[in-house]
């Protein structure tokens, strides 16, 4: 497929470069590997989440192929966790690794266990791969490479472990995914030790046919589309005010984060400053004590609560920030798509309406200079046209394929990815309010004893109620 | 007991007669304008001090209280008067002049009708704790200042307590040396000072953590807006989001009352702020009275010995007039004898002063050492409710937070 990737995640540099495949042809040559490994085993669909090439001819039934089922998580046949950050220093550079492991009953994998040690660079590369086989499929955002705001140290214990869990969610959803899931990139990215791996990553289209592409992407680009379908215009609109949703909540959770803490550094004061005063008392020094000890519980527990935005829901709503990047760049890719399609149909017309006027137009002069009749002449003209029109009839069939598969690809996995975006911030949210409530109910319970403990002092004295 | 004006009770002393026979409240405030000493426009607050028979309420007719109106500085010229007459007693603190210890929501300014609010509670305070001291409650200035509207300055000025406030003030303010102070008042001034400097800590540092508290609150208001926007561009999700914003939204606005409820635990901790002044007070003013014993023994100790050495001959303590006849001869036995004559008379006054004196003083430690008691009792009592009331208000905040987090859950999991 051709198309210009425009990814920010992504560096230079690498040969994690999304780079338009050449699979001029073969449309459904996506994976050279996986179609093989797929066409030769024995493959029966389960899960819908192999992709079985062999039984395709056309997109259209590729796209019935690709719709999941809604049990997907109970045959989840799948599990992958990345774990155990660890620091490598080498002469040039140091670097984390992280340890990922992988347990499945898939057929296509040589084993049931797996476990190798990926380095950030590594999940871009497989990213990179991923959007590039698959330019309108949505691919799960990864953590970016550095946080903007306050972090300055790469290696700061908080922002490797915001990381790792990040890392373990894109896996997550790239296991999750029907079609990924299935992807021999992928798959590599789970089994191979560190040195197949480096190997693997070398190969792939030469830097020739890589910039051949490009160019003509960029005249795609620049090109236009033309006839956008009216969906895929209300999806971008979607996707525009989706964007300035998610980032102001975003920026709201930070901004809430922001201020509990700075409550917790005047709240921290108030119990000592309680229990200094418990030191000039006699009466009241037992009730000062206790409201210090008080005050000190609730502030233990309100960090607790802070580190849990911190921890939960600021990652997932920052992901689906990132997500809607990835959103903007698939349906520019797809619009690319179209646009390139548009253009082949235009220049197939005009090669049409060439061979027309062609038919009826005799240039004499040369010809009869060169020594041909005019027969001949119109003959070998029209036999040149017709080739060439066969050859952009072709094409222009492949570019309809494209267009068509790309929009379906897309079609599907965005119902795929607004489900999964409705359960991932409903359950995030739902979770948070969740958290919210406990944190209430462990300082009530710490008021509720010092109270408590105050009764039974006064009924001992012989004082008074306090209902 | 008698209910304070929403800050808890009262303890009623056995003696006290005015709270038995009427009951006293500071009803409500209005500002006024008029011409001030110096003839310029102000403006000020008045207050009216409502009183009605205790009788009359409990016989079911309801009649209407009998009412006047004063304003601040009258109370200010109360408090004055009974300091100065009841230097033993642990005077009831006015609620401050200016608001101080504020956090950003609530105003600095006096006219501020929160402010306002506030400080007719604690005049009304004031009002209670006076009407319920054993020894302030029956005092006559007192009684006018609630019953007599016009006429009462002068009054209060006939009775000639300034003359001795400035003297007294005056001796206050001075530095002096007691060498035998007695040990309990000195460690209550002590305990004043502590009490005054960690109250007004903790004062200072709640009030910066209610402000932190309120931002974070209505941060949450945001989110109501952005789930409200959000739900516009949704379909399934929609429902969910609008009324879990409406929470978020309730959330936010519940601050208000939190913070509210918590101004009037301040305002009990301001009090006692304020009494550890009143304690303090009375520490120093014992001190006074044993610095003008001591100087009283201390005068008639020289003068005694001045005789001593008159009779004897022999000169021990320093003289001018001593050294005078030293040099330029000595005295004749007349001048000697009128001399000794009237250091007699010296001692005998300076005898019957220190009497007084020390009278005055063993007075003074013992009346003043009741009320310490008193105040003591007082104040253990009506702090440690103040704690409690600070802890009902956590778990009333608790609650609230609980209730609206569940809400909002269960709005969102329908998202």
């Amino acid at each position: 497929m051709s198309g210009f990737v425009v990814d920010s995640t992504v560096s230079s540099g690498n040969s994690s470069v999304a780079i338009p495949t050449d699979i001029s042809g073969q449309i459904l040559d996506l994976d050279e590997d996986d179609d093989l490994e797929v066409f030769s085993k024995d493959t029966t669909v389960t899960d819908g989440s192999s992709f079985n090439a062999s039984m395709q001819t056309s997109p259209a039934s590729m796209i019935n192929q690709y719709k999941f089922e809604e049990d997907a998580e109970d045959t989840k046949d799948i599990f992958v966790t990345v774990d155990n950050p660890e620091s490598h220093v080498t002469a040039i550079e140091t670097y984390i690794t992280y340890r990922v492991v992988t347990k499945t009953t898939r057929s296509e994998f040589d084993s049931s266990e797996f476990e190798v040690r990926r380095r950030y660079q590594d999940f871009l590369w497989l990213k990179g791969r991923l959007e590039e086989a698959h330019p309108t499929l949505i691919v799960h955002p990864l953590p970016e490479k550095f946080v903007v705001k306050g972090m300055v140290e790469r290696f700061n214990e908080d922002f490797i472990e915001t990381r790792r869990r990040a890392l373990h969610r894109f896996l997550n959803k790239i296991a999750e995914h029907p079609i990924f899931s299935s992807s021999e990139d992928f798959k590599i990215f789970l089994t191979a030790a560190s040195g197949e791996l480096t190997s693997y990553k070398k190969q792939g289209p030469g830097f020739l046919s890589r910039m051949g592409e490009t160019v003509k992407a960029v005249a795609a680009a620049v090109r236009g589309v033309r006839n956008r379908p009216q969906e895929f215009t209300e999806m971008q609109e979607y996707v525009e005010a989706f964007s300035q949703k998610i980032s102001s909540l975003d920026k709201v959770t930070q901004r809430i984060v922001r201020e509990q803490k700075e409550y917790l550094e005047e709240l921290k004061e108030c119990g000592p400053t309680y229990a200094l005063w418990s030191q000039s008392e006699e009466e009241l020094a037992e009730p000062l004590k206790d409201v210090a000890g008080c005050v000190d519980r609730c502030c233990k527990e309100t960090e607790e609560q802070v580190k849990n935005l911190n921890d939960n829901l600021i990652p997932v709503l920052h992901e689906y920030a990132l997500c809607t990047e990835t959103l903007k760049a698939v349906l520019r890719r797809r619009d690319n798509i179209q646009a390139d399609f548009e253009a082949k149909t235009e220049a197939l017309a005009t090669k049409k309406a060439d061979r027309d006027t062609e038919s009826k137009v005799l240039s004499l002069a040369w010809d009869s200079l060169v020594g041909r009749s005019p027969e001949e002449v119109k003959q070998q003209k029209q036999q040149t046209l017709k080739g060439e029109i066969k050859e952009m009839r072709d094409d222009l069939d492949k570019a309809e394929d494209r267009l068509e598969w790309a929009n379906n690809a897309l079609k599907s996995d965005w119902t795929r990815w607004q489900k999964d975006m409705r359960t991932d911030l409903r359950s995030a949210f739902v979770d948070t309010a969740e958290r919210n409530v406990n944190y209430y109910e462990k300082c009530l319970a710490v008021w509720e004893s010092f109270l408590h403990s105050q009764r039974t002092d006064a009924e001992g004295n012989g004082n008074v109620d306090f209902s | 007991g008698q209910f304070l004006g929403g800050l808890g009770f009262v303890m009623v002393e056995k003696g006290t007669s005015l709270l038995k026979m009427m009951e006293i409240s500071v009803a409500e405030a209005e500002k006024r304008t008029g011409k001030n000493a110096v003839n310029m426009q102000e403006t000020y607050t008045v207050y009216l001090i409502e009183t009605r028979p205790v009788d009359a309420a409990s016989e079911g007719t309801n009649p209407v209280p009998d009412s006047l109106w004063r304003r601040y500085s009258e109370f200010e010229l109360l408090r004055n008067y009974l300091l100065v007459t009841y230097p033993f007693s642990v005077v009831p603190p006015l609620p401050e002049k200016r608001a101080e210890f504020v956090w950003h929501k609530l105003s600095a300014d006096n006219m501020d009708p929160d402010f306002v609010e506030r400080r007719r509670v604690g005049l009304e305070n004031f009002l209670l704790r006076v009407a319920s001291h054993p020894d302030l409650s029956s005092d006559k200035i007192f009684y006018s200042f609630l019953t007599e509207e016009n006429g009462w300055k002068e009054t209060v000025f006939e009775t000639g307590f300034q003359a001795k406030a400035d003297s007294r003030l005056k001796a206050l303010n001075a530095t002096f040396r007691v060498k035998n102070p007695d040990k309990r008042f000195a460690e209550m001034k002590h305990y004043g000072d502590e009490l005054q400097s960690v109250i007004s800590q903790l004062l200072r540092v709640r009030a910066r953590a209610a402000d932190r508290l309120y931002g974070v609150y209505k941060v949450h208001g945001n989110y109501g807006r952005v789930f409200s926007e959000w739900s516009a561009i949704e379909k399934e999700m929609g429902d969910g989001l609008q009324s879990a914003g409406h929470h978020m939204d309730a959330y936010a606005a519940s601050v208000d009352d939190i913070l509210e409820e918590e101004e009037h635990y301040a305002d009990q901790l301001k009090e006692y702020l304020f009494y550890a002044d009143a304690l303090r007070a009375v520490c120093r003013k014992h001190e006074l009275t044993q610095y003008e014993l001591e100087m009283a023994a201390q005068d008639l100790t020289s003068k005694k010995q001045q005789r001593e050495e008159l009779a004897t001959g022999t000169i021990r303590t320093f003289s001018l007039k001593g050294m005078t006849s030293k040099l330029f001869g000595q005295e004749t036995p007349e001048q000697r004898e009128a001399k000794l004559k009237m250091l007699e008379t010296q001692i005998e006054e300076g005898e019957e002063l220190v009497k007084e004196r020390n009278a005055e003083c063993e007075e003074f430690v013992k009346s003043a050492w009741v009320d310490i008691e008193r105040f003591k009792e007082q104040k253990d009592h009506d702090l440690r409710e103040a704690l409690i009331s600070y802890a009902i208000m956590q778990i009333s905040m608790c609650k609230k937070g609980i209730q609206v987090w569940n809400n909002a859950k269960e709005c969102f999991s329908k998202m």
